[in-house]
Order: C-alpha cells, then sequence, then structure tokens
C-alpha cells in the first residue's frame, strides 16, 4: 500500500484530486476507452470533489469520457430528498461538470426489486470493463461503503441493514430525529470494491484515527472491513496528520520519508490542454 | 418568507424553470444551450399592477386602437424589467367601460339599467366612441411586450374627497349592493384582476364579496374609511391598499384609518394585506416608506402608477387636454408645481426603495415581483423562480441595472 500523509484535510484533498486528475488524462478516455471512478459520498471526499470541479472549470480535465458508480444509496428514501445520494452527487459533482447523465450510475434505493437493482449494478460495472479507480472512505467503525462489522469480505452489492452506531451518526443530517433516518442501505461489497483495479482510501481527522490503526497496522478482520485493501495490489490511503494520530511513530515516519516518491504520482500535473 | 441570492445555475425548458436534477437522474437529459450570464443577478420578472400608461399613451383614453397602445406600452416596460402588468384604468365615463351604442356626440347618459333607453333623436351627429375594457384580454408576454393579466379598475366607486385626479362627473356610488353595480359600471369583468373601491360607501361589503368569489382582487383606496370600514371589507375578502398613504386619510393615532390595516390584528387567520406603493422618492417620502416597510414588510408591492408621460424625454409635452412638464423624476403640470403623476419606471422604484429603506437585494426584488404574484393568487407561476414556474426572468448587475428581460424563457430584451 501506499500510504501519503499531508498536513490537513484541505492539502489531503487537493493531492487526492490531482491524482484521480493525472490518473484519468495519463488513460486517455475516449469514446471507445472510457475511464471508470468508482465515488464515495460523505464530509471526507467533499474537499476532493471541490477540486475536482476547480480543475473542470479551467479546463484541465473533462468527464465526457468518464463512467461513474457510486458506492451506496439509501432504501427509500426519494431521490429528491436532499440527504439522499443522489442529491449529494447533484449538488457537489453531477451539475459542475461535463458528465454525461447517463454514464453516472448510482444505486436506486426505491427500485421495486432491491435484489435485482443490486444485481444489475454488479452487471452494469463488468459491462463497463470493470472499476478503473475505486475512491472510498473510511466510517468511524472501519467500514467501508455501507460494509458495517461483520460484513464478508468477499461481499457483493446488496442490501445493508445499518448498524446502530451508523444510524446515530447520520441523525444529525434529519433533524435528529431518529425516526427519520433510514434503516437500510444499497452497497458495493468488499469484494466489489477489490475487483477495481486500484483503490484510493481517503481518511481524514481525528476521529477516525483508530479505525485507519486497525485497518494498516492489525490483521485483516471482517469487523474493521477497510483492512480487506491489505490483499489488494494496488492501494493508497490518503490521511492528513489528524488520521495518523493512533500509529505507530515508525509507520507514519516511514511514509513521511517516501513522500517525494509519492509526490511524483501528483507532480508534474498532467491537463488536457496540452493533449 | 424571503428568498436568498446564491450563486446557482437556472434551467428552462419550454418557458418553465426546470429541475436539473430530475433531468439528470429521470431523463438522463442534459442541457441543449447554455447562456453565460456573467455573474448577473437572475430574478423573477418584475410585475406592475398598476399602471397607467406610458410614452404618450394613456390606457383609459378611449382611441382607435387600445390594443395597439397597450401593446406599445407593454413592448416597452420590457426595458425595466416589467414581464407581466395589470393596465389600469381610472375612473372614466361608461363608454371607456362597455359598449354604448348610438350616443349622441360625447354627452353621458346615466345608465338605469343593463337596456339603453337610446335616443331617438337623428344620428347625423353620431359619434364614434371607442371602447377600452373589451378591446383588450388577458394574454401572455413574449417578444411582443409584457404579458397582461387583466385590468386594474380604479375607480368609479371611490370617494369624492379623495378622487385626486378623477373626473367628479364619473364617480359612482352602489345603488343595489351586488353584481349589478358592477355590471351597470362596466360591461363585463371578464379581464379583470383588480378593482379599487372605496369600502365607507354604503352597500360596498356585498360588492367586495361578489368580486373577490369571481377571483378578482378588491383593492382599498381613494378612501375616507376608517380602520374598521377598512377592516370590515378586508374581511370580506379585500387584499390590497392601492398607493398607500395617498389619496386615503392619513395615519391618525385614535384611528389610523386604512394605513392602519398594516398592523390591524382583525385580519383573517392565513391572508395577508398588500399595499402599493410608488418608491418614486417623490409621492411618499422615505420616511413615511420605511415607517410602512418596517411594520409589514411581506406586504410591501412596489407599483409605479406611471402616467402617460413617463417614459418621455424632459421639457414639455401636450398629452390630451394637458401640457406636461417633465423635470428628471418630476411631472408638473407645466408653468406650476403641481404634480400630475408618476413617471418612475418599476426599476428605478426598485433601486429607490432598496436605497431608501435600506433592504436587502432580495427584499427589494421580491417586493416588485413575489409580493404582487402572491397578490394576484398567481405565485403558483410567476414571481418566483421554483421549478415549474413560467421562465420570466430579470437579469439585474450588482446596483439593479436591468441587463436583460427574458419571458418564457425567451430573451425579450437586452441592454
Amino acid at each position: 500500500m501506499r500510504l501519503v500523509i499531508l498536513e490537513d484535510y484541505d492539502l489531503a484533498s487537493e493531492w487526492a484530486a490531482k491524482y484521480i486528475r493525472n490518473r484519468i488524462i495519463q488513460f486517455k478516455p475516449s469514446a471507445e476507452r472510457y475511464f471508470t471512478l468508482g465515488l464515495p459520498t460523505g464530509s471526507t471526499p467533499y474537499g476532493c470533489y471541490k477540486k475536482l470541479i476547480e480543475y473542470h472549470k479551467c479546463g484541465d480535465i473533462s468527464f465526457k469520457y468518464v463512467k461513474t458508480f457510486n458506492m451506496d444509496e439509501y432504501v427509500g428514501l426519494p431521490c429528491q430528498h436532499p440527504e439522499s445520494y443522489h442529491s449529494y452527487m447533484w449538488n457537489n459533482f453531477f451539475k459542475h461538470i461535463d458528465i454525461d447523465p447517463a454514464n453516472a450510475h448510482i444505486l436506486d434505493g426505491n427500485a421495486e426489486d432491491l435484489e435485482a437493482e443490486c444485481q444489475a449494478f454488479e452487471q452494469k460495472i463488468s459491462e463497463a470493463g470493470g472499476i478503473d479507480l475505486f475512491v472510498g472512505g473510511i466510517g468511524p467503525d472501519g467500514h467501508i461503503a455501507f460494509n458495517e462489522p461483520g460484513s464478508s469480505l468477499v461481499s457483493r452489492t446488496r442490501v445493508k441493514t445499518l448498524a446502530k452506531d451508523t444510524i446515530v451518526a447520520n441523525a444529525r443530517f434529519f433533524g435528529n430525529d431518529l425516526s427519520k433516518v433510514p434503516t437500510m442501505a444499497l452497497t458495493v461489497g468488499v469484494g466489489t470494491v477489490m475487483d477495481a483495479r486500484e483503490v484510493m482510501i481517503l481518511i481524514t481527522g481525528a476521529h477516525k484515527a483508530f479505525a485507519l490503526y486497525k485497518a494498516i497496522e492489525e490483521g485483516v478482520n471482517h469487523m474493521w472491513t477497510v483492512s480487506a485493501f491489505q490483499q489488494h495490489p494496488r492501494t493508497i490511503f490518503v490521511c492528513d496528520e489528524d488520521a495518523t494520530l493512533e500509529l505507530r511513530v515508525k509507520t507514519v515516519k516511514y511514509f513521511k520519508g517516501l513522500m517525494h516518491v509519492h509526490n511524483k504520482l501528483v507532480d508534474p500535473l498532467l491537463s488536457m490542454k496540452d493533449q | 418568507m424571503t428568498g436568498n441570492v446564491a450563486p446557482e445555475d437556472l434551467w428552462v425548458r419550454e418557458g418553465r424553470i426546470l429541475d436539473p436534477e430530475k433531468l439528470f437522474f429521470d431523463e438522463q437529459g442534459y442541457a441543449d444551450k447554455r447562456v453565460d450570464c456573467g455573474g448577473n443577478i437572475i430574478a423573477p420578472g418584475f410585475i406592475d399592477v398598476q399602471i397607467n400608461g406610458g410614452y404618450g399613451i394613456d390606457f383609459s383614453q378611449a382611441s382607435e386602437d387600445v390594443s395597439g397602445g397597450i401593446s406599445f406600452v407593454g413592448k416597452k416596460i420590457l426595458e425595466h424589467g416589467v414581464t407581466s402588468f395589470c393596465p389600469t384604468l381610472v375612473t372614466s365615463p361608461p363608454a371607456v367601460y362597455h359598449k354604448v351604442p348610438h350616443l349622441q356626440s360625447y354627452k353621458i347618459f346615466e345608465l338605469f339599467s343593463f337596456q339603453l333607453t337610446v335616443s331617438k333623436r337623428s344620428s347625423h351627429n353620431e359619434a364614434v366612441l371607442f371602447q377600452v375594457l373589451p378591446n383588450i384580454k388577458v394574454y401572455n408576454g413574449g417578444p411582443h411586450g409584457a404579458g397582461v393579466l387583466g385590468f386594474h379598475l380604479e375607480g368609479p366607486f371611490i370617494s369624492v374627497e379623495k378622487r385626486g385626479a378623477h373626473p367628479e362627473h364619473c364617480l359612482r356610488t352602489f345603488k343595489y349592493g351586488g353584481l349589478q353595480d358592477l355590471m351597470e359600471a362596466y360591461g363585463s369583468l371578464d379581464n379583470v384582476a383588480m378593482v379599487t373601491l372605496a369600502p365607507e360607501l354604503a352597500k360596498s361589503q356585498s360588492v367586495v364579496q361578489e368580486l373577490c368569489q369571481r377571483g378578482i382582487t378588491v383593492s382599498l383606496g381613494h378612501s375616507v374609511a376608517n380602520l374598521s370600514q377598512a377592516e370590515e371589507a378586508v374581511q370580506h375578502g379585500a387584499s390590497f391598499i392601492t398607493h398607500l398613504f395617498n389619496a386615503m386619510l392619513p395615519f391618525h393615532h385614535r384611528d389610523p384609518g386604512i394605513v392602519g390595516l398594516l398592523t390591524s390584528d382583525q385580519i383573517p387567520a392565513g391572508r395577508t394585506v398588500y399595499y402599493g406603493m410608488i418608491a418614486d422618492g417623490i409621492h411618499t417620502n422615505p420616511a413615511a416608506l420605511r415607517i410602512a416597510h418596517r411594520a409589514h414588510p411581506l406586504g410591501l408591492v412596489l407599483v409605479t402608477d406611471a402616467i402617460t408621460a413617463m417614459g418621455l424625454p424632459p421639457g414639455r409635452h401636450t398629452l390630451g387636454q394637458q401640457v406636461i412638464e417633465i423635470q428628471g423624476l418630476h411631472a408638473y403640470v407645466a408653468g406650476t408645481t403641481t404634480l400630475c403623476g408618476s413617471i418612475a419606471t418599476m426599476d428605478m422604484c426598485v433601486r429607490h426603495f432598496k436605497h431608501a429603506s435600506g433592504c436587502s437585494v432580495e427584499e427589494a426584488l421580491e417586493a416588485a415581483s413575489l409580493h404582487p404574484a402572491q397578490l394576484l393568487g398567481i405565485s403558483n407561476r410567476k414571481g418566483k423562480l421554483d421549478f415549474g414556474s413560467d421562465a420570466d426572468l430579470v437579469f439585474l448587475d450588482d446596483a439593479l441595472n436591468i441587463q436583460a428581460t427574458y419571458i418564457s424563457g425567451e430573451e425579450v430584451w437586452r441592454k
């Protein structure tokens, strides 16, 4: 794995956005060969999305030949609801860029047959040729997407019931009314993300520090599902200083010492204007 | 509730404001055409519910080409950001309102019933009479000009003491207290959006009810009503005050009169009393404007009450029987210091209102768009930028100067 440590949230968001930008441009996507991107939601990737939008508005990157697959969506929440992940992606990303709406895939939490919806999603991913880069976050309990503690590490896209912790954490978006928080979600499985050719996990903030420790310094464990990526050939963890607070000093020093190598991935910064 | 100015894109399809998120996810659609608005403010188009004419045209003056006159003004006011308006007719002879056949010369007959008693004398002097009211229908705006929402009939059922410039011999009272009074005066209530009347007139309350039942906004004005008479009218359905402070009793601390409606506790629940303000800095002292705004900010509706001389260049103009002198924003009877009406344009009123009251940009814009739409009960399609609203828009710079006007999503004027 690569562990890329930046000083703060903004710098971590920027590094991650630069990496995504370079990967897309290097790939030289076209109508015959789309770049497939897996995407997260939540407060962690917010800064990264803002940077990507900035790069797009400057003309440095286009999403015309990019296909996206979001990780998850609540069950039973109307699409238009301000807390749905459809709304999040529209407001924080899609409306600002030039992606073709037909290429922006998000699980439909209001589908009549949820299982069929999940299977169809897996099908769409394989029809698109698999995911080139799956970007994700991590929950305080170490979950990736809604793969709560105890999820199979080879799971596929399915319906999950949310853990109590997650529901309580989400209550703040629903007027602190627990009865209004969705209790189920559709989510890609750990196995689904593992199938991606490359995985990038964004982790920022002191409240995620313990989860990061469990994910990379302890063993592979279904109670901390992000730990599964120890067995993926190409994973990058991008984090800020606060997220490293529970790691060994030795680990942090080692990876900080490698920053000059990591930075070669984002410098030189490529632009579509040069193509 | 006051809205917010926020950086956003506005999406329009088939003349209505579109929800782009729905377009993206449900239809997998995207924009066919993009317009760069250069950082302008996009606001709902302005709605003027009291305008008597302009550019030399007087709506109350029956002429050969009434609809042409209204259209001409309708096209010019696009420059002021007005996308819908209510052409206003001041108290006029019956002929202006409805067909009066075979009248000799211009003598005005008292109408005793809807069936006229026609003079049987020879008709060699038969005058050709032009009507106004029956010639105009409600119509949508477009590149041809702002939309007509319906007439505002200011009079003839008004107070003689507060008639202002309205001709005394044309004033009327209510004989029957019902529909018949209205039919005798106006002939038809089709294409009428608003009626201004004085609620102290006997038998007015049932007339107020008749009008409200027909969806016509009733406004109180040109009146010496006290507060309870005004409140009674509101309880029967009246919802507007015509040019607050002008042509009514002044505020008195023991009987606030019509002005007291702004803070009355007798307004039925869920209803708002709106009030027109001519914010040209001349017809209302800015301090009075501020008192009204602070007392009842959500009810303030900007109106121009513009007269024929609006839009004409400075100097002397002969309009009908009058010679008017225009100096800046003042229109005087030539050779005197008597004001003869307002010539401010709607966008000037918006800027002056903001400056004089210190209100926010949003409040100033809402007073010219949202509030008149709410008053007329059309806020489901006008006066807002909600999804589904008609795409009647005005682009403004930060100083609230009009840069462009759109109706149903089509550009109809650009600076």
